[in-house]
């Protein structure tokens, strides 16, 4: 493999990414772009940086061995990469104090975040307290039923949350919502995106910003190994948390890469939110060139998963990318799957995971037993369950 | 001469300015459009934008993101839409239709066969509003070869820089958006459109229309005054929305004649 530099200066990543945006939005992503690519080698901003991800994160995050689960399942080591334990409960918060460091620097006064799980509205609106800037979440209506207890955190950190009852009414229609305030107050407003997808510089920023992971398993698996790991597994929505944890180990020939999706209810059924796996066509939503969900009209069609923070039918374009070169493959796990790997965590390891990172852990689960002792599977741990109470109780029929 | 350049020449020869009303295909169901374009055009219609409905309308607000949704329950796709604009052709070989949607139809059909699609059914112009200079010069390039013009977006908040960029990929006219926010927003200042508009007739000869925020008789007055063309988008799609079925067309066509006679009072 050649030397990997991607983006280009337009935002692309082969034939993906790139600024999809109506002109009224296109100076104020211009003008992120060009804030982010001063700032970014910015010694202070660099600083300022990784005391916030040490002092207020708590980073590093571990790097666990499961071994009891690993045991019962009877075959590679599983590690886990414990985002989980990061404030806030998952690997958004890196994303969200570096892009309200940007804004700081811009100026910026108010702050807008879509949400899907609920997680990197909590992100948001955490920061925005952290900072002392006005917060409004966009969540979708039916996913601020399915994470009432994220909810009522954002509300409690002091954010708006403006419940999105257009077309699914899911993070993609959050989306959208978010996307329409910007248009109308980008001048006093940050976008403080989620996900490493949207227009340049986004999925680029998210990225870099999310590197901090797999920067620390390069260094925290040789020290408790003596080498990197075989496989690094995550999941993937938007897929900021898999990109932050892919990124570093591209260069790593010798290890694989897999990206999981969210097979819904398989991916036969069309019930699903896996464009890679689904081989979904190449399409242009939220600003930039993905592969899409849609249907033959192109018109986008509405996904399903158990898991709302990767119920979204579009994909991060430098995923679309690893996918064609083969870098990286990308699976799906269904959601009767993850939740059998979500229970096995919480009973053999006591760790309570997100249904999101459930499907990482799930296909680590699905290959472990088929490859020997000696191979180490790194599992990105990108949240903790808290949040899926409600949901998993309802799924085994129990009342609150 | 192309459709839209023989109507921007004749107006400019009479010294008028074009109105240029915006629907939304199959809005609020198929068999409408057609009757409603001629209606539209019999009430003092230059040009008119017809919207391909689209699932995620992100730059518009709630008016034409409902009238999206009253065409997607009746299945109108990008294909579909070309299909009415054929079947106005019909009656009218003379008024521009100029279709205005998102990238991701288009994509999904192709560039070459939307294109040839687009031509032979009578299609003038494409307004793309997720497709900026940056990500379509093939797109315009295919477009220009079947005769069809590419309408550009130009906004409050476009430097100048940029405002060559755009110009320099655009024909048909431009479409300058007079107000920050989505279709539909309110508070329209216009002196500061038509300061706008005359920096950016330093960088073209295009003819400049203007649109968003044209809510009345009285702003489509003032905006006939610093554009060559006024556009009405989400008060026509109000109009369809708040009329009785059986009165679509003749609602429309009498807020379309009101509209005509506040643009040419002397």
């Amino acid at each position: 493999m050649g030397k990997y530099d991607f983006p280009d200066a337009g935002g692309h990543f082969g034939q993906f990414g790139g600024i999809y945006m109506a002109e009224t939005l296109i100076p104020a992503v211009e003008e992120l772009r060009r804030q982010y690519l001063h700032f970014r080698d910015d010694p202070e901003f660099k600083a300022e940086f990784a005391y916030e991800l040490k002092h207020y994160v708590g980073r590093p995050s571990p790097i666990y061995h499961a071994k009891r689960l690993s045991e019962q399942f009877g075959g590679a080591q599983i590690y886990l990469k414990r985002e989980d334990l990061n404030h806030t409960g998952a690997h958004k918060i890196n994303n969200a104090i570096g892009q309200a460091l940007l804004a700081k620097r811009m100026g910026k006064k108010r702050v807008i975040a879509e949400t899907g799980a609920g997680m990197h509205g909590v992100a948001t609106a955490t920061v925005a307290a952290r900072f002392g800037m006005e917060c409004v979440v966009y969540m979708g209506a039916e996913d601020v039923q399915r994470q009432a207890p994220n909810v009522f955190r954002m509300k409690l950190l002091g954010a708006t949350v403006v419940p999105v009852e257009s077309g699914s009414r899911t993070l993609k229609d959050a989306c959208n919502e978010a996307i329409r305030d910007w248009v109308t107050n980008c001048e006093s407003t940050f976008y403080i995106f989620g996900t490493a997808a949207g227009p340049h510089p986004y999925p680029m920023m998210v990225r870099d910003f999310q590197c901090v992971i797999g920067n620390e398993a390069k260094v925290q698996m040789p020290e408790m190994i003596g080498r990197q790991p075989d496989a690094v597994i995550a999941c993937v929505g938007g897929g900021s948390n898999a990109i932050g944890i892919f990124h570093p180990y591209i260069e790593e020939e010798n290890v694989q890469l897999i990206g999981v999706e969210a097979g819904g209810h398989g991916i036969a059924s069309g019930q699903h939110a896996a464009p890679l796996t689904g081989n979904a066509k190449v399409g242009v939503l939220h600003g930039n060139k993905v592969y899409l969900m849609q249907d033959e009209d192109g018109q986008i069609i509405e996904t399903h998963s158990i898991s709302a923070g990767l119920d979204y039918p579009g994909v991060g374009p430098e995923h679309c990318l690893l996918k064609d070169i083969h870098r990286a493959q990308y699976v799906a796990i269904t959601d009767d799957e993850a939740l059998d790997a979500f229970d096995a965590l919480c009973r053999f390891e006591g760790i309570i995971p997100a249904l999101e990172s459930s499907h990482a852990l799930a296909h680590a689960l699905k290959i472990a037993p088929t490859l020997g002792k000696d191979k180490v599977l790194l599992v990105n741990l990108s949240g903790r369950g808290d949040k899926d109470m409600n949901t998993v109780a309802r799924i085994k029929g129990i009342t609150l | 001469m192309s459709r839209i350049q023989n109507v921007f020449a004749a107006l400019r020869q009479a010294g008028r300015k074009a109105l240029i009303p915006f629907v939304t295909a199959g809005d609020p169901n198929p068999t409408q459009t057609v009757p409603l374009m001629h209606a539209m055009v019999k009430s003092g219609a230059d040009l008119i934008e017809l919207g391909v409905p689209f699932s995620d309308p992100m730059a518009d607000g709630p008016v034409i993101q409902r009238a999206s949704e009253r065409a997607l329950a009746h299945h109108v796709s990008l294909r579909k839409v070309l299909g009415m604009v054929a079947e106005f052709r019909q009656q009218d070989n003379r008024t521009p239709v100029v279709l205005m949607g998102y990238a991701n139809p288009i994509e999904a059909m192709g560039y070459e066969q939307f294109a040839s699609l687009a031509a032979a059914r009578g299609v003038d112009g494409v307004l793309t509003v997720d497709h900026p200079p940056e990500e379509c010069a093939e797109f315009v390039a295919v477009l220009k070869r079947h005769g069809i013009d590419t309408i550009f977006l130009l906004s409050p908040t476009t430097e100048p820089a940029r405002v060559q960029r755009v110009v320099e990929s655009a024909s048909g006219f431009i479409y300058y958006v007079s107000l920050r926010g989505v279709t539909g927003a309110a508070h329209l200042d216009i002196a500061d459109v038509a300061q706008k508009v005359a920096a950016i007739r330093q960088h073209t000869n295009l003819p400049v229309g203007v649109g968003f925020g044209v809510r009345d008789a009285a702003t489509a007055r003032a905006i006939a005054e610093i554009g060559d063309a006024v556009v009405v988008g989400s008060r026509t799609v109000q109009e369809v929305e708040n009329s009785p079925e059986n009165e679509v067309a003749a609602n429309v066509g009498k807020l379309i004649a009101e509209l005509r006679g506040a643009i040419d009072a002397k």
